[in-house]
């Protein structure tokens, strides 16, 4: 997936050399392109640079001139206003238990079952693999006021065990490892089969070191799925102890906190809770975009 | 290891034949309990409460103890009957929110497909420099919360927001976005002189709302939203999109040039219909989320201004955790199901037939 790209780009281009006639025409078509797309891409990251020149701001100078990118003189108020005045380090701190423990557990049950559909055989695994097909077409809003039930039933609304646990059902991410992991010859697993290792072991010294990239893969979809999550928050908590970042932004922005019109602050928490998330997608990009173009192609 | 390998392994014809019955046996367990952890958590929290919300909406629970308690009053249909043909506030809200909904995915997901391809094929052009940042740069919003980002969008589209500014620039005088609750299709009936609904759209109507009212189109501040979701989405199905058109051969498209296509014939009469498995993917996957429309509406606007951006989603989480008519809620939750499964179907019908 990733490789076409490095191999498109060292195939030698054929329209490189245009008839001379069509030259001009093409220089003309290859200017329009770029001013297209410079204009475009200012469009899709300019809101980024206004919120975070606006996050330095003061609450009037914000309102008065939005678009200023240079703020004069900046101010860290409404970040010292986030640790001081408001739960933001709570809320860091449980969004970041939440999402690793919900990615740590997605990826290893994902890989689990991944494995064991892909390779294992035993009767039943057509049957659970369309369960898992079935429940990967429900869509996840319809699941908000069942899962709060079912939470109430076992006790564990209102506690982390209630934030993390429903979360690391994940269908797809089983389907990704068992695609995977079916890709990967059968001959690899042989060797070990023959020297008596057991299916575990098998599975964690032989399989599963190969199948890295995959797993990197869904670790950063893990992670960052848990770590925008709402939804499942709102229903899961109401307790302020277990607030999470998403909750304390999505409270922010709509005055919950009785911050009405302080944009500042509101920017500056939502860039805040963006900075894990970039950081890993700057980090892995390559391997996100890939990952995503594969996604739809099983 | 090796001192493990079971030395009974060539002996004797039979012994390799139980051995490998044993050996599929043992198989068998492991590939149970690979799958259990995985299993139990997708019954536990998506097969089990589908089920139960199902028996909450044929209640009228009302929050208080289980819904499983022998009080609580078993209504039938009674909740679906209220929602679909009780003529009430239910209906109407109901009604109100499917038409915002409507709306949104009418406008959001052709557009955000035609821009996720055109972007996917600019980008796409091997001879374009700096390819890397221009993808990065369309695909960044994907990345990040909706919560966030709807935090962004409404310091953006605020009533003296950066938004407005640069429409000032250009003469026009913008509106209050996340405040006005006027249907864009009225402003535009308004605009050429129609201020008021013809007596046969004001008298008759849907669920409770009156085709006049259904014809009004998004609000002004729904279509901020649109805008805001057409931004964060068209990122992945650019991705989407540049898979596919990697993956398609040059050779058609060289083909086709030397019959003397010109760039947009090759577009319409080649690309295009070679992306169609990847366009159903985008317009699947574009229809699923329209419908599920929540986070913003949570952060952003919470169902105002005037109700102009309720969305079935977030009428059925006010009803139960709001209003505490949970199964009202849950019977909302299951008409939003509905509508995606058979709009869904009827998509791959339409788009299989031709």
């Amino acid at each position: 997936m990733g490789t076409t790209t490095a191999e498109r780009s060292a195939a030698p281009a054929p329209a490189a050399q245009p008839a001379p006639r069509s030259g001009k025409r093409f220089r003309w078509t290859t200017a329009t392109s770029y001013t297209v797309l410079a204009v475009l891409a200012l469009v899709y990251v300019l809101p980024f640079f206004v919120q975070l020149a606006n996050s330095l701001k003061t609450d009037a100078e914000a309102t008065a001139s939005p678009l200023d990118l240079v703020p004069v003189p900046p101010t860290f108020s409404a970040y010292e206003q986030l640790f001081s005045g408001l739960p933001f380090g709570l809320a860091a701190t449980n969004s970041v238990v939440v999402a690793l423990s919900v990615t740590a557990g997605r990826v290893f049950f994902s890989c689990l079952a991944g494995y064991a559909l892909a390779r294992l055989q035993f009767r039943g695994s057509s049957l659970v693999m369309a369960l898992f097909i079935a429940v990967m077409a429900v869509p996840g809003v319809v699941l908000l006021i069942p899962k709060f039930l079912v939470l109430n039933q076992l006790g564990i609304y209102n506690s982390y065990a209630g934030l993390i646990i429903p979360l690391m059902a994940d269908a797809a991410g089983v389907f990704i490892m068992r695609n995977f992991f079916t890709a990967i010859p059968r001959s690899v697993e042989e060797a070990a089969k023959l020297d008596g290792a057991g299916a575990f072991r098998t599975f964690w010294s032989v399989v599963l070191p190969m199948a890295r990239p995959a797993v990197i893969t869904i670790t950063i979809l893990s992670f960052q799925a848990s770590w925008n999550e709402l939804s499942h928050f709102i229903v899961a908590t109401n307790s302020p102890d277990l607030i999470t970042l998403t909750k304390l932004v999505a409270q922010l922005a709509s005055g919950g906190q009785g911050q009405s019109n302080q944009y500042p602050l509101k920017l500056a928490a939502a860039l805040l809770m963006t900075i894990p998330v970039a950081v890993l997608f700057f980090v892995f990009q390559k391997r996100i975009m890939a990952s995503a173009e594969g996604a739809v192609k099983e | 290891m090796a001192a493990l390998t079971t030395p009974s392994a060539a002996t004797t014809p039979v012994t390799p034949r139980r051995r490998s019955h044993q050996a599929r046996r043992r198989e068998a367990g492991a590939g149970w309990l690979f799958t259990a952890p995985a299993l139990a958590l997708v019954l536990l929290f998506i097969a089990l409460p589908v089920l139960m919300a199902l028996w909450v909406s044929i209640t009228d629970w009302r929050g208080r103890g289980s819904p499983f308690a022998a009080g609580v009053p078993v209504v039938g249909l009674q909740n679906y009957t209220d929602l679909l043909a009780g003529g009430g506030l239910p209906t109407q809200d109901l009604g109100t929110a499917l038409r915002n909904n409507l709306w949104y995915v009418l406008l959001v997901v052709p557009t955000q497909t035609v821009v996720a391809l055109l972007l996917a094929t600019a980008v796409n052009n091997r001879l374009l420099r700096g390819r890397g940042f221009f993808r990065t740069a369309f695909y960044f919003p994907s990345v990040t919360s909706s919560v966030a980002i709807t935090v962004v969008f409404l310091f953006l589209f605020g009533a003296s927001g950066a938004v407005n500014q640069v429409l000032a620039w250009l003469g026009i005088n913008g509106p209050n976005w996340f405040a006005d609750p006027d249907g864009v299709l009225h402003l535009l009936f308004g605009a050429v002189g129609i201020d008021s609904a013809p007596a046969v759209l004001a008298d008759h109507g849907l669920l409770g709302v009156s085709w006049w009212d259904w014809l009004a189109g998004p609000s002004v501040a729904m279509t901020a939203l649109i805008i805001l979701a057409i931004f964060t989405t068209s990122g992945t199905f650019m991705l989407l999109f540049l898979a596919a058109l990697q993956n398609i051969a040059g050779e058609v498209s060289e083909a086709a040039t030397m019959d003397g296509a010109n760039a947009w014939q090759r577009f319409v009469h080649v690309t295009v219909p070679m992306l169609r498995p990847t366009l159903f993917t985008v317009l699947t996957l574009g229809l699923v989320g329209t419908w599920q429309v929540f986070d913003q509406i949570y952060t952003g606007t919470q169902g105002g201004p005037a109700k102009t951006t309720i969305t079935p989603a977030y009428l059925s989480y006010t009803s139960s955790f709001v209003n505490q008519q949970w199964g009202q809620g849950a019977a909302i939750a299951f008409i939003l199901f509905a509508i995606i499964v058979v709009l869904s179907l009827v998509q791959r019908a339409v788009l299989k037939e031709r």
